[in-house]
């Protein structure tokens, strides 16, 4: 495989953040030790830990964790022997308090999140985390919405808070590979600083575009085991891997054992297989965010709607990632103007 | 009628869109309105209008202590903390607009009249005027156990300060949701959307309540819509609130009223016009003591 970079890639699993999401929050401490010591001894480099919305989040908008996170998180560096332990902090939802808490856990890296076009909010979050001497990445979420030059520019500016990477999020898994391509051969050319891709796989072209963001020289790459993500779930570490080592690059993780946790530690922990079904699709065709579908697919219940309907119309109003609030209001909505027409 | 001098530090948008709220006051005559850039289109507005305009500051008012009784400081946190200390020792009253929270935090909705007496009262964050006074309605009939809000506002009514300390924002709204709406535990979250057109500032409020009763909730809720109507019009309801066993979720929307920021800019409109409604209190307070003095 030709690569426009030649620094090694660094895999971040999210099976236990974004996936967090297909279980509702409600991992126990054991499950979290069981896969991290599984994953850390399969040579996975870092392994994210938080709530599905990041630090702080565990609140009525996006769902309550079953367990404190500062005790998963615990857990986790607990178990780890190689890997270092991964969170997510999203300005507005969590603070540099739990970001002072999580350093003194043990968290190694944090990664400071942010809608496409609002990265100047990460400033602060960015600073204290250099400060606190963890590893400190930006990720620009729903990077379908903004044009390249957006994203350029937004990037730039986490670059300049002391961000060590920045990450082109697929939060809506609506990237197509040659937009994957486009956005990271923008930043690799503006950046000096390393480029990560995470993608979704609710057009079933997670693996696709994550192959081609490493071919354009990103480096950061996101995978979770059984693709264990919002919506259709994320690039399915794995598989990836096994393709990665088909092109002829050896990300020195061991792929049997991903393999068998795959297989017989985390398949087990979620209710159903995460498949591509109609609401995940609708997500990645009208570019909404993923974590919105199982809030949509309760909305839809409740109002007696298709939830294709509701995800639909809130991508109509250009609604961002974090508004969860929005699909009872707008379920509630269209469910009147249901009753209006009959 | 008599009115009670006030004078505006801060010749910002904030400061310039409550100079245009100040003006239409009947109790609070704004007689200054004080800068650090004499070329700010605050003061320029300001000096169109006939007030007196300064651009040194905190110092104007060391050197006129007599321009006002009632001062707003639309500043900054940072810049307050040394404000209050000269207004103190001036002896003037400060309505706090910044995050600063050197004095109780005040919702007019809620308890305007509480703090009349107190030299220095804070206006909490514009999520906080928002939200505040639902989480006290609720809580007066059915006692909020955790309360939670989430505010998105439009990217393009984000100023840099807001932007470069958003964490302010969101300690500063949970204290506030907790001291003044009464909740025994608060929770805020916000949230920017840049979508074009700007969208309306909206607000969710869930409560968690230990006495659930929807009837006194809604009449509750709706009792408060009408008095934060009185001095923001723009407030209201977006729909019937839902209910859910202990749960109670409520979505407002906040239009602006246009003065100096476009209607979308709630979150700004919301501030300025609950910092006039407090300072209007202390200015009626003042004006009764004045009554009686003279008597």
């Amino acid at each position: 495989m030709i690569r426009k970079s030649d620094k090694p890639i660094k895999i971040t699993e999210v099976c236990l953040r974004d996936g967090s999401h297909v279980v509702a929050h409600q991992y126990t401490e054991e499950q979290i030790r069981r896969v991290v010591k599984e994953l850390d001894d399969a040579g996975i480099h870092y392994i994210e830990v938080s709530h599905g919305d990041g630090l702080g989040g565990s609140t009525l908008q996006y769902g309550r964790s079953r367990v404190n996170e500062m005790n998963l998180i615990e857990a986790a560096v607990d178990e780890c022997k190689q890997a270092k332990i991964a969170v997510l902090l999203i300005p507005g939802i969590g603070t540099c308090r739990e970001l002072t808490q999580v350093h003194s856990l043990g968290a190694g890296l944090v990664r400071v999140a942010t809608h496409v076009t609002e990265a100047d909010v990460s400033a602060q979050h960015i600073s204290s985390a250099r400060e606190l001497g963890m590893e400190t990445l930006g990720f620009l979420m729903m990077a379908h919405m903004a044009p390249v030059k957006t994203l350029v520019e937004q990037a730039k500016l986490m670059e300049s808070y002391g961000a060590q990477a920045v990450y082109v999020t697929d939060s809506a898994g609506a990237l197509l590979p040659h937009q994957v391509r486009e956005r990271i051969a923008a930043l690799r050319d503006s950046l000096n600083i390393e480029v990560g891709f995470h993608g979704h796989n609710n057009l079933s072209v997670a693996v696709a575009n994550t192959i081609a963001a490493i071919e354009e020289g990103a480096t950061r790459i996101d995978g979770s085991v059984r693709c264990l993500g919002a919506g259709a779930g994320n690039t399915q570490t794995e598989v990836l891997l096994a393709v990665l080592d088909r092109m002829g690059l050896n990300a020195g993780i061991d792929l049997y054992k991903m393999m068998d946790i795959a297989e017989n530690t985390v398949g087990p922990l979620v209710p159903k297989p995460q498949e591509i079904n109609k609401g995940s699709l609708v997500l990645g065709y009208a570019g909404v965010y993923s974590s919105f579908l199982l809030h949509a697919e309760r909305a839809g219940k409740r109002f007696g709607l298709d939830p294709r309907d509701i995800i639909i119309e809130l991508g109509k109003r250009k609604v961002v990632g974090g508004q969860e609030d929005m699909i009872l209001d707008v379920a509630s909505e269209l469910a009147q103007a249901r009753i209006l027409e009959v | 009628m008599a009115k009670i001098k006030a004078a505006i530090i801060g010749s910002g948008n904030i400061g310039t869109d409550l100079m245009y709220k100040l003006v239409r006051s009947g109790l609070i005559e704004l007689s200054a309105m004080i800068g650090i850039d004499p070329e700010s289109d605050g003061l320029k507005r300001a000096a169109e209008r006939g007030c007196q305009v300064f651009s040194n500051g905190i110092q104007a008012l060391i050197e006129n202590p007599d321009l006002a009784e009632i001062v707003f400081d639309a500043t900054s946190a940072k810049a307050h903390i040394r404000n209050a200390k000269v207004l103190k020792d001036l002896g003037k009253i400060a309505i706090d607009l910044t995050p600063a929270a050197v004095g109780p935090f005040v919702s007019p909705a809620v308890d305007a009249h509480a703090h009349i007496g107190e030299l220095n009262v804070n206006l909490i964050t514009c999520g906080g005027q928002a939200t505040i006074p639902i989480v006290h309605a609720i809580n007066r009939v059915a006692d909020v156990a955790y309360a939670e809000i989430v505010a998105t506002i439009s990217s393009r009514s984000a100023g840099p300060g807001t932007r470069a300390n958003i964490d302010e924002f969101t300690i500063t709204t949970k204290r506030g949701m907790e001291e003044a709406g009464g909740a025994d535990e608060g929770k805020a979250i916000i949230i920017l959307n840049p979508a074009e057109p700007p969208i309306l500032m909206r607000d969710t409020i869930y409560c968690e309540v230990r006495n659930m009763d929807q009837e006194a909730i809604l009449r509750s809720i709706g009792e408060m819509v009408e008095t934060v109507k009185e001095y923001v019009p723009g407030y209201r309801l977006k729909q019937k609130p839902l209910f859910d066993e202990n749960r109670v979720t409520v979505f407002i929307e906040v239009e602006g009223a246009g003065d100096y920021f476009p209607i979308y800019a709630g979150n700004l409109d919301i501030m300025t016009a609950s910092a006039t409604r407090v300072a209007e209190e202390f200015a009626r307070s003042l004006l009764d003591q004045k009554a009686k003095s003279v008597r």
